[in-house]
């Protein structure tokens, strides 16, 4: 598996822009590692489990240190299922405290989705575990020499986003809380997803690595394709409602023109709209 | 009421059907659909009419639905009656023909020779049917169906903010219309917070099936006289919206009870007032 080292001692492989299949074996999410003096710690394991082992392969070709976290940036199966590959002694799995319960709440639907998309054999491999640790609020990670900051958001892309920041090379995992190039799924709240970015762009890191797009961006300006995304759909929804408009017109109106900057856009803005247009009714 | 048990995460019938035949080519496919859709019906028919006849409802309904649904868990649907000299729509059954529930809601109006809208967000399991089934002040039954694609995936018809929707379960919102003029029928929207838990959900980190809890009763009141009665089961939506048409006075006031499956009854009142209609 091709990754880049795009810090010293941080390595990050891109997925694809496109969805699970047979041919992509679910390898549609970015995923990497860092490595301390001491231990690996893994940031998401990729949308299957052929594609975890892959990474796992990557990792022990650069560095004989032993994995010990395996570290989820949220419960979608494009970042989680690749977890079988690394149920060895001694990796503890670490993620938000919403995360089990988020997971399970969808955990078959997963899976039957993976099977029908990438196929029945993969699907046999796949194993859905609870973490071993658990983030409420902040968590410090010593790798040797390099230590990590884990952050549970509140809710946002989904109820349980967890960031990781790389001091040593100010580097920060986003998870998909940064959407770059493919289109971003709203599965939490869209007002909270704004919030979280705003406190985020005060991180002091240089560079940021989203959970779709390059490996690597100049942070904050990695989110400020995605910040403009969502306020438009923001605004949009809030303008259609306002004239008492329908789900159905504020999907034929609201931010369509950036339909070209965005991959697989018809696929996801429709419900992103759709999601947005329930929760803001609320407000 | 029959349910019939089965997961929201497993594939129904239908969808196996569907992808199992996808190899024999587009024609066979459909061909073998719409007979499952038929026995589906016929089975639903039974069950909820008794047997009795149902009819092509023809100009007296019709049904606007999404062909594919963006969001399974909130697929937009909305029904108009249009009641002529001979005939009265007194209610109106919404039933999304696959799901595990398939009665979502039966709506009963108070004045059958008005023409009603009535809008609300469902849950569709599968691919499947929607169909509107109104029942006419002599006791016929008259249908009208929309096929609906689930979009399936990372749709997964689970809550996207689930402490939210809990800690503000039962606070309601009406909206009305900008204008609203007393003796002219206006459209409003009845929004009401409730997780609408269908009993299919497993909370594996407690190991067990969040019970269902969902809103089963709905009765609109206006100055003290039915507007509108509505009984719903788990394929509503969570957060349950209703679009509905009165006739508002100059001034009066609306009143909403809620009960749910679990007791629990909320009760909101709303002042209307109306520029006059003179």
């Amino acid at each position: 598996m091709p990754v880049v080292e795009i810090a010293p001692g941080v390595f990050v492989h891109a997925g694809l822009h496109e969805e699970s299949d047979a041919a992509n074996q679910g390898d549609i999410a970015n995923c990497g590692f860092i490595v301390g003096s001491e231990a690996v710690a893994v940031i998401d394991t990729g949308g299957a489990p052929a594609v975890g082992q892959r990474l796992r392969e990557a990792i022990q070709a650069r560095t004989d240190r032993p994995i010990r976290y395996v570290i989820n940036t949220h419960m979608h199966p494009d970042h989680v299922l690749g977890n079988a590959a690394f149920l060895t002694e001694g990796t503890s799995f670490v993620a938000h405290r919403n995360f089990q319960a988020g997971l399970m709440a969808r955990g078959s639907h997963y899976l039957h989705a993976f099977e029908e998309a990438v196929g029945s054999d993969a699907a046999q491999e796949v194993r859905l575990m609870p973490p071993s640790i658990t983030v409420t609020d902040r968590l410090e990670i010593d790798l040797g020499q390099r230590v990590i900051e884990l952050v549970a958001q509140p809710p946002a892309h989904t109820d349980n986003d967890l960031t990781v920041f790389d001091r040593q090379t100010g580097t920060l995992f986003t998870g998909d809380l940064v959407f770059m190039e493919r289109a971003p799924a709203i599965d939490g709240t869209v007002l909270g997803w704004l919030g979280v970015l705003d406190t985020l762009s005060a991180v002091p890191a240089t560079r940021a690595v989203p959970g779709h797009g390059p490996p690597s961006a100049p942070w904050p300006d990695a989110a400020a394709d995605l910040r403009r995304y969502l306020a438009r759909v923001v605004a949009g929804v809030r303008t259609v409602q306002k004239a008492h408009g329908t789900i159905q017109q504020a999907i034929a109106t609201v931010a369509t023109d950036e339909g070209p900057r965005w991959r697989l856009f018809d696929d996801y803005h429709p419900r992103n709209v759709t999601a947005a247009f329930a929760e803001l009714e609320w407000e | 009421m029959t349910t019939t048990h089965r997961s929201w995460g497993r594939r129904p019938l239908m969808t196996a059907a569907l992808a199992g035949v996808g190899l024999l080519g587009l024609t066979g496919g459909s061909a073998m659909a719409a007979q499952d859709d038929d026995a589906r019906w016929d089975m639903l028919r039974d069950m909820y009419f008794a047997n009795r006849p149902v009819e092509d409802a023809g100009p007296l309904l019709s049904m606007e639905a999404p062909t594919r649904a963006h969001d399974a868990a909130l697929v937009p649907i909305k029904i108009a009656t249009a009641p002529g000299s001979d005939v009265t729509v007194k209610a109106l059954h919404l039933i999304i023909d696959q799901n595990p529930v398939p009665m979502a809601a039966t709506f009963r109006f108070a004045d059958g020779g008005d023409p009603q809208t009535v809008e609300t967000r469902v849950r569709v399991n599968s691919y499947t049917n929607v169909t509107a089934v109104a029942e006419t002040g002599n006791g016929r039954l008259l249908k009208t169906t929309r096929f609906v694609k689930a979009s399936g995936g990372c749709s997964a018809p689970a809550l996207k903010n689930p402490q939210l929707t809990v800690a503000r379960m039962g606070k309601m919102k009406l909206n009305l219309p900008d204008a609203v003029t007393a003796g002219k029928p206006m459209t409003a929207q009845l929004l009401i917070s409730h997780p609408n838990y269908t009993g299919m959900q497993y909370d594996q980190l407690n190991y067990y099936y969040i019970p269902a809890h969902y809103v089963k009763a709905i009765s609109v009141r206006y100055n003290g006289a039915p507007v509108l009665d509505v009984q719903s089961d788990i394929s509503l939506s969570e957060d349950p919206s209703i679009h509905f048409t009165m006739v508002p006075a100059e001034t009066g006031t609306l009143d909403v009870s809620v009960e749910d499956s679990n007791g629990r009854r909320f009760q909101e009142s709303w002042p209307i007032r109306a520029n006059s209609g003179s």
